[in-house]
């Protein structure tokens, strides 16, 4: 057994477990002390979303509604009374809300084979499944358009078309958001223990009940994390929709876009980010208010003596039907991209490939050869993972202590670049970061910082439901042998979470890669990455142009797979002492 | 530590307190361990021995009272500077550590050399009688072993102050019998000061010196284990001690007045009204007409000997203990006599 909770315990003190030794624990250390360690761990994560985040959101914000030294507010009923943005917000809300519940109903099942089935290949399958997250949204977008579209591959077959329906945005949105809850979810249950749920079976629960009463529960809090990160991401999503909606479909990141870089509307931007802003609050605090009722310290074990080959007829249809979602959903886009990669005028061949190459001639889309964005986007997502995790590492830290209202509001503050549109953060760098001490307009950590910016609530989001679920009883042996609190945490959480970080970082470096709306703004000319130079592709005509976005893009996602293969590599290896 | 303290002892608890809301877990508290003694803190669910392992151990906060260790004043010191050992009541033993990893873990901590840490684990694995087990997963360990473990993980940095949590809680009985009588012979070998919690009497008994019995945050009685066995302080003490023949008595002479009849008392008792306890032993049996007149209610086999639950016509149940061969049937009618040597005269009230 290993981290055993006691499950019968005739000894224990009543007063001891009415106030739960296990985590109240800390609660009752000397205050003063556990305060200062806190503060002291927030202080690099505050400071860095003070600076790289409110200072630039403020700035835009005051822009568009400050006229000549006073605030502008009549603006704001202006627009909220304006019946096409009243229909763009409540489009935006439901077609995120479809989306998350579509996502959790296909992707559930999958994180449960994932966490409790072993089967050859898995480590592959892992990678493939989360190479769409990493994708730049214009190139999902295409690859579904290609899918679904007219001319497309549904099309051809059967006649069959969806892209002047919802359906082509949700699909899409589940393409993107599978890993989420893969990965968030089925982390944490492959570390469950369970012989929880065959202790409720002996007790008389059904298979399902068990489930339900056992699994479901000690799974709530990854769940609403995943829930929630599908949710921001799909309300706020830009690329699949601008794509895919045509003239019928905005949402409001879309028409943020529209009128900042197509009509210069400052004014009404300012006020839909504000409209943003505010419903992203609002499902933080839904949030935080679900998951502070259910969270609890969970019994984990090592994930590798969890998963076991499938047995029975049930258990292999579980396996197969996943395996044909992940096909048809997630793999055959991506086929059908990388079909188009290849797609020369004159028959399949490298053609889009050599043209990657070519030195920048004068009529060229880049001054630089565009494989050089190849480069710089490693550059870039590996500085920025490094910045994600250290902050998002600390914040977690800080925040593994239950506390009150100051730590909720600062867990709560991390999430929120997840709403925040990216264009507005983008914008926002741009126009505040831009005088000294702060001039980081030349800079090349200007495009780290902020596509660090969207990494660390995966890293935060990732990391705080296992460190919270490490029994607070170990910690406390560790001390009382002598380890410091920073010795503690390096010994027992460290250890134990290091499979939770390595998930986190990968999902920093995957969001990174991918990041679009906000580098699209602030990286230079020379130094474009690959989604930004993949979307200056697309946005001109002809079938060079497409096609070479389409061998970049495929590029991008080989990039992607093999980073999160070696990955998946490394956590292997390391399970052995986990 | 220089040897600042003089001959004081080597852990002194004074006024202990600490309240969970309006309940207070520890309610002033004073004890005194004296250097290389075995002291066992007794007492039933609820009774706040465990809070009190975890105020020494600096794990919980005390809301007012002091903890002294060797002459220090541990109120400013936190957990991991005590150099308090204390075995957990489950272990928590490091999941993603091997038993070498476990057991060297204290040593660690103090920047130990690696080749001091191997040669201490191995000696200690020795001691506790797993050697050789320096790689095994602690995952793979029976229950017995991971005590074991968990122990040597203990006694590692050489703690001023060893404590144990339930320490044979979850084992089986056999394993228990000869833990404790392993454990005796440890600590007296090593000389380690021990202070132990346990709900488990017979446990308490084997394993100290002294035995402390806990009810409500409060102590109701310290003694050596003979002391507190055969004259209980209270009748809290001898009820959770297994003893059940309570009872009302008013002594006058030689002999006190109770539900069950005429009871005699030791020689000396003060008169007047107070609670008497007959021990099971000294329940005699003999013709009905000899004594009270009663129907045997239960009939227990306790290897060593019966144990009978006697239904007097008047007054409460009465334990008895008997030889097997003398044991009557249930159902039968027997006599109750009482043995003066086996009666307690317990406070009166509470």
């Amino acid at each position: 057994m290993v981290l055993a909770r006691r499950e019968v315990d005739p000894g224990a003190d009543r007063g001891g477990e009415r106030f739960r030794p296990g985590r109240g624990a800390d609660a009752r250390r000397p205050a003063g002390r556990a305060t200062a360690t806190r503060l002291a761990l927030m202080a690099v994560p505050f400071v860095f979303f003070v600076l790289f985040f409110a200072y630039p959101v403020a700035m835009i914000v005051g822009r568009g509604l400050r006229e000549g030294g006073s605030w502008q507010f009549g603006q704001v009923g202006e627009v909220l009374t304006d019946p096409d943005l009243l229909h763009v917000l409540w489009f935006t809300g439901w077609q995120a809300a479809a989306s998350t519940a579509l996502t959790l109903l296909i992707a559930l099942p999958g994180a449960y084979v994932f966490a409790r089935f072993e089967f050859p290949g898995k480590g592959l399958l892992r990678a493939v499944v989360t190479v769409p997250f990493v994708l730049p949204t214009v190139v999902v977008g295409s690859a579904f358009l290609a899918l679904v579209g007219r001319g497309g591959l549904l099309d051809d077959l059967w006649g069959v078309r969806l892209d002047t329906s919802v359906w082509a945005i949700l699909l899409a949105h589940v393409f993107f958001n599978y890993a989420v809850v893969v990965r968030t979810v089925g982390g944490l249950w492959s570390a469950l223990d369970p012989r929880q749920e065959e202790a409720a079976r002996v007790l008389g629960a059904g298979r399902f009940a068990a489930w339900r009463r056992v699994t479901l529960p000690a799974l709530a809090p990854a769940v609403a994390a995943a829930a929630l990160m599908v949710f921001l991401f799909t309300f706020t999503s830009f690329g699949i929709v601008q794509i895919l909606g045509g003239p019928r479909f905005a949402t409001l990141e879309v028409e943020i876009y529209r009128q900042t870089a197509d009509f210069l509307d400052l004014p009404t931007a300012a006020v839909l980010t504000l409209v943003q802003f505010a419903a992203v609050l609002g499902l933080l605090a839904l949030h935080a208010w679900t998951v502070r009722r259910r969270e609890s310290a969970l019994k984990l074990v090592d994930a590798s003596r969890t998963a076991r080959r499938p047995r029975g007829a049930g258990q292999w249809a579980l396996l197969a039907s996943t395996l044909v979602v992940i096909a048809v959903l997630l793999v055959l886009p991506l086929v059908v991209l990388v079909e188009r990669s290849f797609a020369g005028p004159d028959g399949h061949g490298l053609v889009f490939y050599r043209a990657l190459q070519a030195a920048a001639g004068a009529d060229s889309t880049f001054t630089v050869p565009p494989l050089t964005a190849l480069w710089n986007s490693l550059a870039y997502a590996v500085a920025a993972t490094a910045i994600a995790v250290v902050v998002g590492g600390l914040a977690a830290a800080a925040l593994t202590r239950r506390g009150g209202r100051l730590v909720r509001g600062f867990d709560a503050l991390l999430m929120l670049p997840l709403g925040v549109s990216a264009v507005t953060v983008g914008f926002g760098f741009l126009i505040s970061l831009d005088e000294p001490p702060l001039d980081l307009r030349a800079s090349w950590w200007l495009v780290p910082l902020a596509q660090a910016l969207v990494g660390v609530p995966f890293v935060v989001r990732t990391m705080l439901p296992v460190l919270r679920a490490v029994d607070g009883r170990l910690r406390e042996a560790a001390a009382v042998l002598g380890a410091t609190p920073w010795q503690v945490w390096r010994e027992v959480d460290l250890p134990l979470v290091r499979r939770a970080l390595l998930i986190a970082a990968g999902f920093a470096f995957a969001v990174s890669l991918g990041e679009f709306g906000a580098t699209v703004f602030i990286a230079s000319p020379d130094r474009p990455t690959l989604p930004v130079a993949v979307a200056r592709l697309l946005g001109r005509a002809g079938e060079l142009n497409y096609g070479q976005a389409m061998a970049l893009s495929t590029i991008l996602m080989v990039v992607c797979a093999g980073a999160l293969l070696a990955l998946e590599r490394v956590r292997t290896d390391r399970t052995g002492e986990f | 530590m220089t040897d600042d303290r003089t001959d004081g002892p080597l852990l002194r608890l004074a006024g202990l307190t600490v309240r969970f809301g309006a309940h207070a877990a520890l309610d002033t508290v004073d004890l005194d361990v004296a250097e290389h003694e075995t002291v066992c803190v007794l007492g039933p669910s609820g009774s706040g021995k465990s809070t009190l392992l975890r105020v020494i151990a600096g794990l919980q906060q005390a809301d007012a009272g002091e903890v002294v260790l060797d002459g220090r004043n541990l109120r400013t010191v936190p957990t991991h500077r005590r150099g308090v050992g204390l075995m957990f009541q489950d272990h928590q033993l490091f999941p993603q550590r091997d038993v070498a990893g476990n057991v060297a873990f204290g040593l660690r901590m103090r920047g130990a050399a690696r080749a001091e840490q191997e040669r201490k684990v191995a000696e200690l694995l020795d001691l506790v009688g797993l050697p050789g087990a320096q790689r095994r997963a602690v995952g793979s360990l029976s229950g017995g072993e991971q005590q074991r473990v968990a122990l040597a993980r203990a006694l590692a940095p050489s703690p001023r102050l060893l404590m144990l949590d339930e320490p044979l809680g979850q084992l089986d009985r056999g394993l228990r019998e000869r833990l404790v009588v392993e454990l005796r012979r440890l600590f007296g070998e090593l000389g380690t000061t021990v202070l132990a919690v346990t709900h488990d009497q017979g446990e308490a008994f084997a394993l100290a010196d002294r035995v402390v019995v806990m009810r409500d945050g409060r102590i109701a009685q310290t003694g050596t284990p003979l002391e507190v066995w055969q004259r209980p302080a209270d009748e809290f003490v001898a009820r959770f001690l297994g003893f059940d023949n309570v009872v009302p008595a008013t002594v006058t002479g030689e002999a006190a007045d109770t539900p069950w009849g005429k009871v005699p008392v030791p020689d000396g008792t003060a008169e007047g009204a107070c609670r008497l306890l007959v021990r099971p032993a000294g329940v005699r049996l003999v013709p009905a007409r000899e004594g009270l007149p009663c129907t045997v209610a239960a009939r227990t086999f306790r290897g060593t000997h019966v144990s009978l639950r006697l239904r007097p016509a008047a007054g409460p149940e009465l334990d008895a203990a008997c030889a097997l061969a003398a044991a009557p049937e249930v159902g039968e009618r027997v006599g109750a006599a009482f043995v003066a040597e086996d009666v307690v005269v317990l406070p009166a009230g509470n």
